[in-house]
């Protein structure tokens, strides 16, 4: 079986001041495989998932404990650069959201944070984004118009192409068609499977259906614990813990 | 059927739409005295030459380009530190006991009368730094004075831009200080400008802080440095009511102050009020 | 490198941040050192509760009751005028006005709070006071009455700006649940949404307070500048803020006369900060009722 350890968590606590939201969690995510997180609201996913790019290092008082390792380094090491993790693992959020600028320069912001200069080269990496995240024959005429003035299905996939931009190595996608219409979800759930082929990807989904379509690995989370995970098969066939069969059943969440 | 209830009810609208009358009508004879008394003063010559004669002749220039240095030195050094200090508490404060302090120190100073400011001023910059009566000390003192409201209103500005604009730019590897530069600021940026137009109009027509920092009843010519004596519009209208030798004809040139000073001031406040509501329309919060 | 500029910058914006802070430990010491000489050479009670102010006599006298209680009367009799008018005028933006009218006059009214002091002070002196001199024949126009008329005036836009906002804050829930109850709109106005808005329209009012006793160039110039206790409300007075405006210019630097002006000033400091944290204190309490947060 070919599957390289991409970011591996061991015995991961997390607390918000004196509440703890993750306990004891330990997981293996494989690289260029896409791994669903699903549970009920307040279950711990996100939160999980804004760990692996550090994003919760913006909550006062959050704190972790045990350690999670990309490509064998600890990336809540002192030493570590948390502006290139970042770089390394993308992220697409709940509601898109798009800077208050063009679709152009929407795109262009992280190589211009990242010190690019080279218009050409911003051009071309635009541009490839944008027909990688399936939107360019929607927005090409309109590359200097204002994101906002996209629809929501289309600010999220732009969202994605930002992303892509900065060629990250992971990508986190946390609810990303939780408010989205039916059909544009389709198109998100798509993008995903076409990029699972370049990128490891983490999805936290509250829709299990979703998370059955374009997942290979799936973890149940339950109250802040890792309850169950494995193939996303066998998860929804045949679920070994008692408490995954009833979520997945619906009978609670 | 008429109900008791009904009757109040009549009777309270009643009484409320007094109340607006009453004050749309004495506000609207303000500005009515001020507009037709103050309109028959103002002429070309009114407006760009000296006074003459022991102000009896003659225009208030000095006093409106006085006016003008005045508000430009308050802004100069009112806006970088006003907005340095709202980035800080929105940015980069811890939630300690020391910030909470800055934060009522600056609520506080926005409450301290103008008079107070004045009084400072004197003591500092006029006498302690030797700065003199001076547009310099005058500049610092209304700077002082307007440096609470520049940061209450950039600091609502800042904390209006979404809390998803800045993580957004984190998750894509940007640093704290690119976030805050590329996408905080830019999205603030209609707010502050707001905050700052309507704080310029207010330092503008304030009199008390430059009553001894700054202003003067008469300069010859125009200020040539920082340190100079200015003329400036609303000291001028004081001066002219107070120290008047003669009080039919420059009444009618304080009228005529009044009415630059009042077309000033109101014209920012307008300018900053309109392009608060059409960002309000734009964003449709 | 990159860490050194992202250091560099909270360091910058720290510096700048506790500057500001300065400013205010810096007028309280200022205040503090140029009064110290005449708090030092005389009882406080005296200072304060004293019924003379005779600054330039020899030996001079630095009662100030008459400068406080003149401070205090001008300031009740303008809110006198602008609570009842500035509230109402809230209430009406609020309760009566369309939409289209109300998008016109609350900016309108904003901008009338702009109106700079100095007019008021010189609208007050030419017009009001002899319109009132005449009407209630008496021997001057400038007095306290006329004070408070013209600070009221000029507090009343005020007052209704910051009481709209709060009544504006009060949820809609609140009043459909009274109307849906069978009340009619002015008993829902008057016993859910201005009860609702209480502690808010009590800030606006308390601001307005500050912002009354701390006005120079108005009472400068119309109260009439008497540094007596008045008899009557149609008496010249001489509140604390012209006092300092009009006598600062004379007094010799260094003087008992300019250590008694900071004095002034320092007292008038000390008020309008036990006004401010009032107004916070009960605006904190506005914003956890409502649930507004911070």
């Amino acid at each position: 079986m070919d599957r390289d350890v991409k970011i591996s968590a061991r015995n991961v606590n997390f607390y918000y001041g004196k509440t703890q939201a993750l306990k004891d969690i330990s997981i293996d995510i494989f690289q260029k495989k896409v791994t669903a997180l699903i549970g009920p609201s307040g279950c711990g996913k996100s939160t999980f998932i804004r760990l692996l790019n550090r994003m919760n290092d913006l909550i006062p008082g959050a704190r972790v404990e045990g350690r999670i390792l990309m490509d064998g380094a600890d990336i809540n090491h002192p030493k570590t650069d948390v502006v290139s993790l970042r770089r390394k693992v993308g992220m697409v959020f709940q509601n898109p959201n798009p800077f208050p600028k063009s679709i152009f320069d929407n795109l262009a912001y992280g190589l211009r944070i990242g010190g690019v200069r080279d218009r050409g080269f911003i051009e071309r990496k635009v541009v490839d984004s944008l027909k990688k995240a399936a939107l360019y024959e929607d927005v090409k005429d309109r590359l200097h118009d204002s994101a906002l003035m996209l629809s929501g299905g289309q600010q999220q996939r732009l969202c994605i192409a930002r992303c892509l931009v900065v060629e990250p190595e992971v990508i986190l996608f946390d609810e990303p068609a939780a408010s989205l219409d039916p059909i544009s979800t389709r198109k998100i759930e798509e993008l995903v499977l076409e990029l699972k082929e370049e990128y490891t990807i983490v999805i936290v989904t509250h829709n299990m259906q979703q998370a059955a379509r374009v997942s290979d690995y799936t973890a149940f989370m339950y109250l802040g614990r890792l309850i169950e995970y494995g193939d996303t098969e066998r998860i929804f066939t045949v679920p070994r813990e008692k408490m995954t069969e009833e979520y997945l059943s619906g009978r609670f969440g | 059927m008429i109900h008791r209830s009904d009757i109040s009810q009549a009777i309270g609208f009643l009484l409320l739409g007094a109340c607006i009358a009453f004050a749309l009508f004495f506000l609207g004879t303000i500005l009515y005295f001020i507009l037709v008394r103050g309109a028959p003063a103002i002429s070309w010559e009114f407006l760009t030459s000296e006074p003459r004669r022991a102000m009896t002749q003659g225009g208030v220039a000095p006093a409106i380009v006085g006016t003008f240095y005045l508000t430009v030195g308050a802004v100069f050094f009112s806006l970088p530190l006003g907005l340095a200090c709202a980035i800080y508490l929105c940015e980069y404060s811890p939630k300690t006991v020391l910030v909470n302090i800055i934060r009522l120190s600056i609520n506080n100073l926005a409450g301290v009368p103008s008079i107070v400011f004045g009084l400072f001023g004197f003591a500092v910059f006029v006498k302690a730094f030797g700065f003199g009566v001076s547009i310099l000390s005058g500049s610092l003192t209304l700077g002082i004075m307007a440096l609470p409201g520049i940061i209450s209103a950039s600091q609502e500005a800042i904390l209006a831009v979404p809390q998803s604009h800045k993580e957004a730019s984190l998750a894509l590897g940007a640093t704290h200080w690119q976030t805050i530069a590329k996408v905080i600021l830019p999205s603030a940026f209609p707010g502050i400008l707001t905050g700052v137009i309507l704080n310029i109009g207010r330092v503008a027509g304030e009199t008390a802080p430059i009553l001894f920092t700054a202003a003067t009843f008469y300069t010859r010519g125009y200020p040539d440095s920082v340190f100079s004596e200015v003329m400036a519009l609303p000291y001028h209208i004081y001066a002219l009511m107070t120290e008047g030798t003669r009080p039919e004809i420059q009444t009618q040139i304080a009228y005529g102050c009044s009415l630059i000073l009042l077309g000033l001031v109101l014209a920012i406040s307008a300018l900053a009020i309109i392009l608060r509501e059409r960002q309000r329309r734009i964003h449709g919060s | 490198m990159r860490h050194f500029k992202e250091t560099l910058y909270r360091w910058v914006f720290t510096i700048l941040a506790f500057a500001s802070l300065l400013f205010l430990v810096g007028i309280i010491l200022t205040l503090f050192r140029e009064s110290y000489p005449l708090l030092a050479g005389h009882n406080l009670h005296d200072i304060v509760f004293g019924r003379f102010w005779y600054p330039t006599y020899d030996p001079p006298e630095f009662g100030m009751f008459p400068l406080i209680i003149a401070s205090f009367v001008v300031t009740f009799g303008a809110m006198a005028v602008s609570v009842p008018i500035g509230v109402g005028t809230a209430l009406f933006l609020n309760e009566l006005a369309s939409e289209s009218q109300r998008a016109v006059l609350k900016p309108v009214i904003e901008i009338l709070a702009g109106i700079p002091s100095i007019v008021y002070g010189f609208f007050g002196m030419i017009i009001v006071a002899p319109f009132i001199q005449n009407l209630l024949d008496i021997p001057t126009g400038l007095n306290a009455f006329t004070a408070s008329l013209v600070l009221g005036i000029m507090a009343t836009p005020t007052v209704a700006s910051l009481a709209e906002d709060a009544v504006s804050f009060v949820p809609r829930s609140y009043r459909e649940a009274s109307l849906a109850l069978g009340a009619n709109r002015w008993q829902t106005l008057i016993r859910v949404v201005v009860p609702a808005a209480g502690s808010g329209i009590s800030t606006a009012i308390i601001l307005g307070i500050g912002r009354a006793v701390g006005e120079t160039m108005t009472v400068l110039m119309v109260a009439g500048g008497a540094a007596a206790i008045p008899a009557s409300l149609f008496d010249p007075v001489r509140p604390m803020t012209a006092t300092i405006a009009a006598e600062m210019g004379e007094a010799v630097m260094g003087s008992a006369h300019y250590h008694a002006l900071f004095a002034v000033g320092l007292i008038l400091f000390l008020i309008t900060l036990v006004i401010n944290i009032f107004a916070e204190i009960i605006s904190r309490r506005f914003r956890l009722k409502l649930g507004l947060g911070r």
